[in-house]
């Protein structure tokens, strides 16, 4: 049961403080990935987790066995970085058999164990050739595949994507979740892109400022964010936040009734997700075009309402508009997202309200 | 355009072989005279040596009538000594400074690289008598050790640039393969740098192979003499031997010349990698 337990951790930098406590419980097998704009303390996690960082304060239990105190190599791990620091000076073999070599594993289990890996990421052709002479989604199967010789407890990724091309990227994705598939293994993933969270994730922890704003499965996140933070950052485009006014027992925009809820009073956010909004005469929300972005399949518009605030919407592709042009949206009351001004999520479901 | 260009090409080719011409001069004054007799280098320096002007008396002199092979041997045990003492020592402190913070990093990096500023021949005297406490003169060892502490500052300064662009990222990977730090340093970090090290090698090799001031004060003693001290004893008070002399010369570029042919390519690739992404 390869299970990770993180209770209370705290890190700080001198008198800086960047990882504010955090306590989390990763199932065995789990895909858990750590999300969040750069800065947040996601990367820094992950190092002290692998035992790069030391821990300011806190508990970090890998398969029920506390490893905060050990060395990196004695802590069950694999790490997979986004530079993938591949030895350049070895080849393709030598990258995948230098650990087992120095943890003193008899040769005949090295090139067994190593022949498995890349079987796995399909690399023999290449076992003779320096990483220098690898493509970069090469080299990163490479680093992958160093990973997997160790056969740990845990796998530790770290933006492993990042460096790689849009179409690569995609490819490799799809890779990783086979690999989990296929592995089982418990993976720790970091990313700053909501895109890869989504689909690789059995749960996303989403950070900010060394804090944890939320943890959840991809579509929990998506359908429930906790605050506006969580909101904008999953999605994309981000979700749109428009001033609207709440009396009690309902939501009121641009003078017109968009929902109901019994939480809402006074001035609060009205967050609505862009394919959230349908084109419709009788809707609420009447603007001018400013932008029109059209992507074959769909578009985006974007559009400007009379006191100011801007939103996008995402629409079919068989829509044409051009800047300037009047647009008139209406909202699906069910995916309206009620936040108080400072952004924390208002009471529980919002109910829809009938057309009148 | 292409007229500017080739003016341009020209111009810089002209003042590169010029100034070619002014630093080889002297060495090939030295080569060409060591294979002539005395008379014949006196009667026309310039001239090349052939004929009656040919004479391989210098280097049968410097070869046979003196002890210039033991000269060379002391030479070469003093600089390859020394030069491994500050690439190891130099690469090790480098690699520390810049990869662990602890407290006064910043002051121990400067105090190291101060002997860049202060010349370790101003303090003459004070090694002179330190050596002599230590029982040291004339030894190999007195000067093995000045020559450590004379290059180890600007190795240092250039290591520590270099080690610093060395990727956290292999580093890290090294540790989590269970690599001791030591073993970071010496399987990782000294193969990806390998070009600076050819590139320190040769900076630090020329002027201790060439020093003449060390050996002439802390060892000048007949067993321990370096070549450039050695090729002193053909200059005499009254008669100055120029072949064998001029031989002798020739014969002590030799070293630097292969050490630099076979460290060329890595040295221009250490003087540039920092500047273009390898």
């Amino acid at each position: 049961m390869a299970t990770l337990e993180l209770s209370g951790i705290r890190k700080s930098f001198g008198a800086v403080e960047v990882i504010h406590g955090m306590d989390l419980q990763v199932k065995d097998g789990e895909l858990i990935v750590f999300v969040g704009p750069s800065g947040c303390g996601k990367s820094t996690m992950l190092r002290m987790i692998a035992g790069l960082e030391k821990v300011t304060a806190g508990e970090i239990s890998i398969a029920g066995k506390r490893v905060d105190h050990l060395p990196p190599a004695h802590r069950g791990i694999a790490m997979v970085f986004q530079s993938y620091a591949l030895y350049p000076h070895k080849n393709v073999r030598g990258n995948l058999g230098f650990a087992l070599k120095h943890a003193g594993v008899p040769q005949k289990e090295i090139d067994q164990r190593v022949n498995t890996a890349a079987e796995i990421l399909e690399l023999d052709p290449l076992m003779d050739r320096k990483p220098k002479e690898l493509s970069g989604g090469q080299r990163q199967r490479v680093a992958i595949g160093r990973a997997i010789v160790r056969e740990p407890d845990v796998f530790l990724f770290d933006e492993p994507l990042s460096n790689l091309d849009a179409a690569l990227r995609v490819h490799m994705r799809v890779e990783i979740l086979k690999l989990h598939q296929r592995l089982g293994s418990t993976m720790v993933y970091v990313t700053h892109d909501q895109v890869e969270a989504m689909t690789l994730a059995d749960r996303i922890v989403v950070f900010r400022d060394g804090q944890v704003e939320q943890v959840g499965t991809p579509l929990e996140l998506y359908r429930d964010p906790v605050n506006t933070f969580v909101a904008g950052f999953i999605g994309s485009p981000a979700m749109n936040f428009l001033q609207a006014d709440g009396n009690g027992h309902s939501v009121q925009l641009a003078g017109a009734q968009v929902c109901e809820s019994n939480a809402a009073a006074g001035k609060l956010q009205l967050g609505i997700r862009p394919e959230h909004l349908t084109l419709n005469e009788d809707g609420p929300l009447k603007g001018r075009v400013s932008v029109f972005e059209h992507l074959g399949g769909e578009s985006f518009v974007h559009l400007v309402l009379p006191d100011e605030q801007t939103l996008i919407a995402k629409l079919d592709g068989e829509y044409s508009f051009v800047p300037g042009e009047k647009c008139t949206l209406a909202i699906k009351p069910a995916h309206c997202h009620l936040f108080d001004m400072q952004g924390q999520k208002l009471g529980d479901k919002v109910r829809a309200i009938d057309a009148a | 355009m292409l007229v500017r260009e080739r003016i341009t090409s020209t111009g810089i080719h002209a003042v590169l072989i010029a100034y070619s011409m002014l630093a080889l001069f002297p060495l090939v004054l030295i080569v060409i005279n060591s294979l002539k007799s005395k008379k014949a280098i006196f009667r026309d320096p310039t001239g090349l040596p052939v004929g009656e002007a040919f004479s391989w008396k210098g280097y049968a002199s410097v070869l046979t009538n003196s002890d210039f092979p033991l000269y060379f041997g002391n030479s070469l045990i003093v600089t390859c000594v020394s030069l491994f003492l500050i690439l190891l020592f130099g690469a090790m402190a480098s690699h520390a400074l810049s990869e662990y913070r602890f407290p006064g990093d910043t002051f121990l990096g400067l105090y190291l690289i101060l002997g860049i500023m202060v010349p370790i021949r101003l303090g003459t005297v004070a090694l002179l008598q330190l050596v002599v406490d230590l029982n040291l003169a004339n030894t190999l060892t007195a000067l093995i050790l000045v020559y450590t502490a004379q290059g180890l500052p600007i190795a240092i300064f250039i290591f520590t640039e270099f080690l610093k662009s060395v990727s956290r990222e292999i580093k890290d990977s090294a540790r989590i393969d269970g690599l001791s730090e030591y073993r970071i340093f010496f399987e990782v970090v000294v193969p990806l740098v390998r070009p600076v090290i050819a590139t320190v090698a040769v900076f630090s090799m020329i002027p201790i192979w060439n020093d003449l001031c060390f050996p002439l004060i802390l060892s000048p003693g007949e067993e321990t003499r370096t070549v450039t001290l050695g090729v002193q004893q053909f200059i005499g008070q009254y008669t100055v031997n120029w072949g064998a002399v001029l031989a002798s010369l020739s014969v002590a570029i030799l070293p630097v010349l292969i050490m630099y042919v076979i460290f060329s390519k890595q040295l221009i690739r250490g003087i540039t990698s920092g500047a273009v992404k390898g």
